[in-house]
């Protein structure tokens, strides 16, 4: 029997259909549709200045959307070749850690929901709260902040964002524990994720997966500590391994992420150094407004910003980072103006979903929406 | 770090391991090669695409056993139009190398490499999907992100950013 698990599902995180091909309970073939939330963000980004791009990058992938602009704003520096602030870098890193577990949280509440754990979603999501009221005090918007600028940050963090991230990173670690009280131990839990959807390590590359869904079969990689980037050579973390390929490996490896980025934001806010958050590039770099009011020049450069952009010497640079989901990279090809000539979007999710044949086929129907949740699916960047 | 201009002479740059295992199977496989902003480009000439992937990812001195992405670039009006770009990724390593494919606009066709690995599945289906490319021995070549019925390459240069609808 061919059924179909439409655009329209609680499960499906997001608009994906499934062609499942089942006989009785269990899966025969399985397909996967993708392109219900295509909205052509690589063309858009061809008829826009660079700067005017980073908005746009907050949405694609909408659970780390500082992420985004992190690996599009490090790809665009490289190609101009900005040297960037050790305050900027630092406070970077410590944003992105934020949104890994802001990320995570959203997993793991949606993830033991589909399965059945609904107190799970609940707490994960009163913590995200606080996560997004530190993004909402650092750059006035909740989720698409667009606080990472081309040579630096957007503006200074506010009087006080310090103590109220360090409050945070004392009281998280207990609700870490809290989560895994739930679920880890649990007999149910277990019986629904261990030895389920499983993949092999060789699988995986070949599939080109990347991220938890990799680390959960075994292979050690991580390109914050092996291909480091924006400063993460100053940061001291563990990257969790898990050895079956299963469910309930990636589950323990995105935990102990979890645990393993509130320690690299404690380390952030501890180690902080001082001074400007902005790189020394007058023509790429908005003024400050207090200069740009005073000063003729300052206002001149930001005139030109504005309307003209800056012309991007012409080249390529792929930038990858590691994002809750994989590698995340961006292609971004300049022929010398102020509009990039093309830009692409290489997402984690489109690479990780084509594991689901392998994960799924033979197994039970109830086992593929356990693996949907495992992978950590975000349509968003799937379909662009 | 400021930028240094791109060595693209291919005598400076055969050391690197990517150059040398294609050089030595087959010197004409290998176009150019750039080395711009701490990247390596290498320029791969289009019918041994599927040979020279399959070399480098069981390259013993430096495996690409990972492929990132693969993505197309439309040149219009210049021949030749399109230049399909693989990124590969060696876990071991830890290094990477882009290589690029050029195709003229007609009727633009190319290997397709999932017989490597299967990762390109998609990744080659949306380039069909958005640039028009054919890639030749693909399990399931159909469009991926545009309706089924949709008339049109949205990617290309010649369509505009607005559509057509």
């Amino acid at each position: 029997m061919i059924l179909n698990m439409g655009p329209h599902h609680p499960s499906t995180h997001g608009v994906l259909r499934l062609i499942l091909e089942i006989d009785g309970e269990n899966i025969v073939r399985i397909m996967p549709d993708i392109g219900y939330l295509h909205t052509g963000i690589e063309k858009t980004c061809e008829a826009k200045f660079y700067q005017q791009v980073v908005p746009l990058t907050d949405r694609i992938d909408y659970l780390c959307p500082l992420t985004n602009n992190l690996c599009y704003v490090l790809a665009v520096e490289k190609l101009l070749g900005l040297e960037i602030p050790p305050k900027a870098q630092w406070m970077r890193v410590m944003l992105n850690e934020l949104t890994r577990i802001n990320s995570h949280l959203v997993w793991l509440g949606t993830h033991a929901l589909d399965i059945g754990a609904m107190t799970v979603f609940l707490y994960c999501f009163r913590e995200r709260e606080d996560i997004l009221r530190l993004f909402e005090m650092v750059s006035g918007q909740r989720m698409m902040t667009s606080y990472f600028r081309i040579g630096g940050l957007a503006l200074e963090p506010p009087l006080g964002f310090f103590e109220r991230v360090k409050d945070f990173a004392k009281r998280f670690p207990s609700k870490v524990d809290e989560y895994e009280n739930l679920l880890t131990g649990n007999p149910i839990w277990g019986m629904r994720t261990k030895g389920v959807a499983r993949i092999t390590a060789e699988d995986a590359i070949a599939l080109g997966a990347s991220g938890p869904t990799l680390r959960g079969s075994g292979i050690d990689f991580d390109l914050r500590r092996d291909m480091p980037y924006s400063g993460y050579e100053n940061f001291k973390f563990k990257v969790p391994v898990g050895t079956d390929g299963d469910v309930f490996a990636r589950y323990m490896c995105r935990v102990g992420e979890m645990r393993e980025s509130i320690a690299m934001v404690q380390q952030a806010v501890e180690g902080m150094p001082e001074g400007p958050i902005k790189a020394v590039a007058p023509k790429v770099v908005l003024p400050d407004r207090e200069m740009m009011k005073t000063q003729m020049e300052a206002l001149i450069y930001h005139f030109k910003i504005v309307t003209e952009g800056f012309a991007v010497p012409a080249g390529e640079v792929y930038q990858a980072v590691e994002s809750p989901r994989g590698e995340m990279g961006y292609y971004i090809v300049s022929y010398g103006t102020a509009k990039p000539y093309r830009v692409h979007m290489r997402s984690a999710c489109l690479a990780n979903l084509q594991t689901l044949p392998t994960m799924c086929e033979g197994r039970l129907l109830a086992d593929v929406v356990a693996a949907i949740g495992s992978i950590d699916i975000v349509l968003g960047e799937i379909d662009r | 770090m400021p930028l240094q201009p791109a060595i693209t002479d291919l005598e400076q740059l055969k050391q690197h391991p990517a150059i040398a295992a294609l050089l030595a199977w087959n010197p004409s496989s290998v176009e150019g090669a750039k080395f711009d902003r701490e990247e390596m480009s290498v320029y791969v000439e289009r019918s041994s695409i599927l040979d020279a992937c399959e070399l480098l990812r069981q390259n013993p001195d430096c495996p690409y056993n990972y492929l990132a992405d693969v993505t197309c670039v439309d040149w219009f009006p210049s021949e030749p139009r399109f230049e399909v770009v693989y990124h590969l990724l060696s876990h071991s390593k830890k290094e990477r190398v882009r290589l690029k494919v050029r195709l003229d606009g007609g009727s633009p066709a190319l290997d397709s490499i999932t017989a490597v690995w299967p990762a390109a599945n998609y990744f080659e289906r949306e380039v069909f999907d958005l640039f028009g490319i054919r890639f030749a021995g693909h399990p399931y070549l159909r469009r991926i992100l545009m309706p089924e019925d949709w008339e049109g390459n949205p990617l290309r240069k010649d369509y505009p950013v607005e559509g057509y609808r």
